[in-house]
């Protein structure tokens, strides 16, 4: 199955993730935020000049820098 | 007295009901184990009274952020009688699982679901007696910002706080330890008590969020509702302020004058213009800090200031700031003190810090004043536009150059993850409250260091007392000569000194410490400058007095805000460097091309 990390997807575009290589800080911010493994995000939006980008994920929305969105892998993209 | 500690994940409206219960009897207090301050409160609970405690946001207690450890280190020091564990109704599938955490330290707990209304409107449907036996603590929907259900949350705590043996502070030490369990347990919990639809029906952030958030027009949009809301907090300001002055000089000259005037002319200026003009420093910026806080609690509640963020981190990223900080130091144009207050806002302390470095950068309205009558003084009104717009991008490249020195040094160790909560409109009584707390804060933190600084001032510019006050002969001009060596070279002469010494307290005092140095006043006062400084050593004077420490105001803020003297130290001295290094390129450049 191909993957590809979270700050690749285009706006519009959902995935699932498959796998969060983050540091433990971090991780477990994602973990309380709702980021698991087999969950669904969509990517609703990029700033421009290379800013943070916007996830939704269930009923939560969030931003994160494209550093971080790198951390989380993602197959299954569907538009 | 019972303890009740306040718990719950960011943006669940946790303030806002620790505001509604609390009323304005609130006070910031210490807390052994921690070196945050928080919120507390005293309330009555049926025969009980109670000291409320609002707790930091968090997501999960085995988190590393700072605001978990605070929590964490409050837990195991303080002992607790009962956590109010509050979420958002809206995100309940995923915000159980710190109610369930609480449970399962053994802490007696009652659960209480807020924002019912947005729930309810989302067509959240919950089982309210099924959840309170799975959960096994008493659970009650709410809504903080309405009120309701509110007042029923306090028979019901007193009623746990009846049944529940308190739990010690050692023995929650030792049970902060492993929970596997609480996924899969919240995950069945979840099923059979909650229905969410599968899509949430909020179409209006949606919206909105498409204009604020658009590629083209999201910064446009964003500078001109900063630009707004600055017009809004200073139109309103300046008349306060002035109100403000106009009363304390009546009192003056009505009241203080008379009576104080049998008294020895030493004690007398030491009284009035000492201690009597500190108190008025301070309240002179009572009125700026109440607006600039209702301003902020709309923007900061409405949701936007995470939008702000979204727009401006792309750019504030390369310098180790996030956009947050932007709007902070943006805020700082108006005034550098409450902009401090607001850096509140970030969580990780080291990004606080860099971004309390670099607003006393910003030129706020005080040192404008002085700019303008400066440049009225030495420019043609044709070259005035240019001046100032020259010293407000060197207010930027100061703080911009600053922050990318000391980035490498305050290091931000926090991921940038920041929730985009719904667009929410803020009730009155929210915003009020924020801008009565933040004024508290400042008169109790801030008052002794400003009349200090006042009076010491006062006495170096009217000692020794047989000579002319603020002429040469007085403590201050003797500084001035012995800082002579240093001012020179970038063009500064004695009787300028004098007035950066008085500008030390406040810019809004430079103007008038000259018409005290010179003995002249307005026109008279700008055409004696004129003749006595040419537009080099005005332009050096003008980079100095933006760059060197703003104001007393600032450095008891970045004090108070930082807790640490060192770190307010090292403003003021790396403000007093740069603008000596920035003044000094200028002036020496400007002579060396032979102007």
């Amino acid at each position: 199955m191909p993957t590809e990390t979270l700050s690749k997807l285009k706006p519009g575009q959902s995935a699932l993730i498959r796998s969060i290589h983050a540091e433990k800080a971090f991780h477990q911010r994602l973990l309380a935020l709702g980021f698991r493994i087999g969950k669904r995000v969509e990517l609703i939006r990029r700033a421009r000049f290379s800013g943070p980008v916007h996830i939704r994920i269930g009923t939560t929305d969030v931003i994160m820098r494209r550093a971080e969105a790198r951390h989380i892998e993602v197959s299954d993209i569907s538009s | 007295m019972k303890r009740i500690a306040l718990l719950g994940m960011p943006n669940t409206g946790k303030s806002t009901f620790f505001n509604r219960i609390s009323g304005a009897s609130a006070r910031v207090g210490n807390w052994p184990g921690i070196t945050v301050d928080l919120m507390a409160a005293k309330i009555l609970l049926g025969g009980h009274i109670a000291e409320l405690v609002d707790l930091p946001g968090i997501y999960d207690f085995h988190g590393f952020s700072e605001d978990e450890m605070v929590v964490r280190h409050f837990l195991e020091n303080n002992s607790v009688d009962l956590v109010f564990v509050i979420l958002n109704t809206t995100q309940i599938e995923r915000q159980l699982s710190l109610a369930l955490q609480v449970r399962e330290l053994g802490l007696p707990a009652v659960l209480l679901l807020n924002m019912a209304d947005e729930s309810k409107r989302a067509g959240i449907s919950i089982d309210l007696e099924e959840i309170t036996r799975r959960m096994n603590m008493p659970v009650a929907l709410i809504s903080a910002k309405y009120g309701d259900g509110c007042r029923d949350i306090l028979s019901l705590a007193a009623r746990e706080l009846d049944q529940h043996p308190p739990i010690s502070a050692a023995e929650l030490h030792a049970r902060l330890a492993s929970d596997d369990r609480i996924e899969s347990e919240m995950e069945s919990i979840l099923n059979d008590t909650v229905q969410v639809p599968a899509q949430l029906n909020d179409r209006t952030t949606e919206q909105l969020d498409r204009i604020v958030l658009h590629p083209w027009l999201g910064l446009p949009i964003f500078f001109g509702v900063m630009y707004l809301l600055f017009q809004f907090i200073f139109t309103l300001g300046k008349p306060l302020q002035d109100g403000v002055a106009w009363l304390l000089g009546y009192a003056r000259g009505g009241l203080l004058d008379p009576l104080f005037s049998g008294l020895p002319p030493w004690l007398n200026g030491l009284l009035l213009d000492g201690i009597y003009n500190g108190v008025g420093t301070v309240a002179a910026f009572v009125p700026i800090i109440i607006l600039f806080f209702l301003v902020m609690a709309v923007v900061e509640d409405s949701g936007y200031l995470s939008r702000a963020a979204f727009l401006t981190d792309a750019m504030m990223a390369r310098m180790g700031l996030d956009g947050r900080g932007f709007v902070m130091l943006l805020m700082g144009f108006g005034c550098n003190v409450p902009a401090l207050m607001g850096t509140r806002v970030m969580r990780s302390r080291m990004l606080r810090m860099l971004t309390m470095l670099i607003i006393p950068f910003s030129l706020c309205s005080a040192r404008l004043q002085v700019f303008v009558f400066m440049t009225a003084a030495l420019f043609i009104p044709s070259q005035a536009p240019l001046v100032l717009f020259i010293l407000y991008l060197t207010s930027f490249a100061a703080a911009f150059l600053t922050a990318t020195l000391f980035k490498g040094r305050l290091p931000g160790n926090e991921p940038f993850l920041l929730e985009l909560p719904p667009y929410r409109l803020p009730t009155w009584r929210q915003i009020a409250l924020r801008g009565w707390h933040e004024v508290g804060f400042f008169l109790k933190r801030a008052t002794k260091f400003i009349v200090a600084g006042v009076v010491l001032v006062w006495a170096l510019t009217h000692f020794p007392s047989d000579v002319p006050s603020a002429s040469s002969q007085t403590l201050a001009g003797m500084i001035g000569s012995a800082l002579s060596p240093a001012l020179t070279p970038i063009g500064i002469d004695n009787q300028l000194a004098i007035a950066l010494i008085f500008g030390f307290v406040a810019k809004e005092i430079v103007i008038g410490a000259l018409a005290v140095i010179y003995g002249m006043e307005g026109n008279a006062l700008m055409g004696l400058m004129a003749q006595k400084l040419d537009w080099v050593q005005a332009m050096s004077f003008m980079l100095f007095t933006l760059i060197y420490t703003p104001c007393l105001s600032t450095i008891a803020t970045l004090r108070s805000e930082s807790k640490s003297i060192g770190f307010a130290t090292l403003s003021v001295v790396w403000s007093l460097l740069l603008a000596w290094v920035v003044s000094f390129c200028f002036y020496q450049g400007a002579r060396l091309l032979g102007y």
